[in-house]
């Protein structure tokens, strides 16, 4: 049998990558998988070449739409697929000085929406100042990225639904499965009750309920290495079951693909499922969802001020291609002239209906 | 190393299932395009939302796959299940649904063995 490329890593940590100083905790490391092995071998086609085929190549971006701030890779969970791996033990997190930079280019953007997001945005100590002074500048679409837990993890936390609801702002929550077996498989023990309630109390707010203006959709993640089915049979079955259990309403379900990108790309390789994994994105490449992958309306902003492509370019440290590579020089007519940056975990955005962090774009 | 073997070792495993020759299946259609294509088609329009939805027959699917014993195919519809948020309670019911039919079919014979065991007696 052939040398792997792919390094040996076990399952099932409560650590972050980077606290394990495990070797995928460095993004080379992660490109070199993602660059290497079956793609080098010619066995798959690089994801450059597949949007070559259609005249995508170089990727560029349209018009902006949204600003998506991560404000700090800190969590009170260790899931066993985040992105980012954030967890208690990652202490990256956005100084109010950056959040003030950010604040103007949030008042000066042509964004019609804000997405923060973490970690546990909430975990950050000046995430209410920031929303506060956020929420002034009248953005169309304020979204804030909640796990939910964090609403009942600590007595501090308790009040956020009525913070969030005076600030009209748009809670979009992972919920993996609207049973309590796989939630809690992938996001940790008694995390599955905990979302529950945090649910309940949202729409005691009015958030989620029909026709209410207090937005509150959900993103589910597939609980390991398959992709996720189609995103409206997916929330008419969370929408029946999550209403029949336990009187939960929530407005828009977002199936979104795992990338084969740090954590997820971790239990991958341990699962043995990596290869299998990387054949099914690309044998569900979707030509036509090139086209509006969320990097070509979308500016990724990190804890430190770099700017990237999307988020998950942010955790394989891609900055973008730009002479404006941080928000200090930020000059969004510079950025918007730009070639995006690629590799082929960008498969996982184009698989089947296309993924994004506001759900399928095709 | 003769150059034979090792041609032969890289097309052909050991074992006559390869789970990697479930990403292959569609090459089926370069030795017979036509009927390939026929068969393919066929097999999309069935697994479309139609009178039963695209979730009531992948888990059809995945009894019939236990029932004609397809390792491919019970691969392929426990990802298919995951994928479509189906439970693994469902898709054990399914198989059992599968295993009775097929228990049941042996049993019903019995009723020959029966038959023909009174026949012959006196």
């Amino acid at each position: 049998m052939e040398q792997s490329i792919l390094p040996k890593t076990k399952k099932g940590s409560k650590k972050s990558l980077k606290a394990q100083e495990n070797e995928l905790a460095e993004t080379n490391r992660q490109l070199e998988i993602l660059n290497g092995g079956i793609f080098a071998d010619g066995e798959l086609p690089f994801f450059k070449d597949k949007i070559a085929e259609i005249g995508h190549f170089p990727l560029r971006p349209n018009k902006l739409e949204i600003l998506q701030i991560n404000v700090g890779y800190m969590c009170n969970q260790v899931c066993e697929h985040c992105h980012v791996d954030a967890g208690p033990d990652r202490k990256e997190i956005m100084t109010r000085e950056t959040m003030q930079q950010c604040l103007e280019i949030i008042k000066n953007t042509e964004a019609h929406t804000l997405d923060l997001t973490g970690g546990a945005p909430e975990m950050n100590p000046d995430f209410r100042w920031f929303v506060e002074e956020a929420a002034k500048a009248g953005i169309k679409d304020f979204i804030v990225r909640s796990n939910l837990t964090i609403i009942r993890a600590n007595k501090k936390y308790y009040d956020l639904p009525d913070f969030f609801k005076k600030h009209n702002v748009h809670v979009v929550s992972s919920m993996p499965h609207y049973t309590r077996g796989k939630t809690d498989k992938q996001r940790g023990d008694g995390v599955f009750d905990k979302s529950i309630k945090a649910l309940q109390e949202l729409n005691e707010r009015g958030y989620g309920m029909p026709g209410s203006d207090l937005r509150l959709d959900l993103v589910y993640n597939p609980s390991g290495a398959f992709l996720p089915g189609d995103q409206e049979a997916m929330e008419r079955d969370f929408k029946k079951a999550l209403k029949e259990d336990f009187d939960i309403a929530f407005h828009n379900l977002f199936a979104i693909t795992n990338l084969p990108i740090s954590r997820f790309l971790d239990y991958l390789i341990a699962s043995d499922n990596y290869e299998d994994y990387m054949y099914a994105l690309v044998e569900a490449y979707n030509p036509s969802a090139v086209a509006n992958v969320m990097c070509t309306n979308t500016i990724s902003i990190s804890w430190d001020g770099w700017l990237y492509d999307c988020d998950f370019n942010q955790m394989l440290d891609l900055k973008v291609a730009s002479k404006v590579k941080h928000i200090k020089d930020y000059n969004e007519d510079i950025l918007n002239d730009r070639n995006i940056i690629i590799s082929q975990h960008c498969y996982g955005c184009t698989a089947g209906a296309g993924s994004s962090c506001q759900g399928t774009v095709a | 190393m003769c150059p034979i073997i090792t041609q032969k070792a890289k097309h052909m495993s050991n074992s006559y299932y390869d789970p990697a020759d479930l990403r292959k299946f569609g090459k089926i259609t370069e030795w017979s395009e036509e009927l390939g294509n026929k068969f393919f088609d066929y097999y999309g329009k069935v697994f479309e939302e139609g009178a039963l939805s695209a979730r009531e027959k992948s888990l059809i699917a995945l009894a019939v796959a236990h029932v004609v014993k397809c390792p491919y195919c019970i691969d392929a519809y426990t990802k298919d299940g995951l994928q479509r948020g189906i439970t693994k309670e469902e898709m054990m019911e399914a198989v059992h649904a599968g295993a009775a039919i097929e228990s049941g079919a042996t049993l019903v014979h019995g009723v020959q063995m029966m038959n023909k065991y009174n026949k012959l007696s006196m």
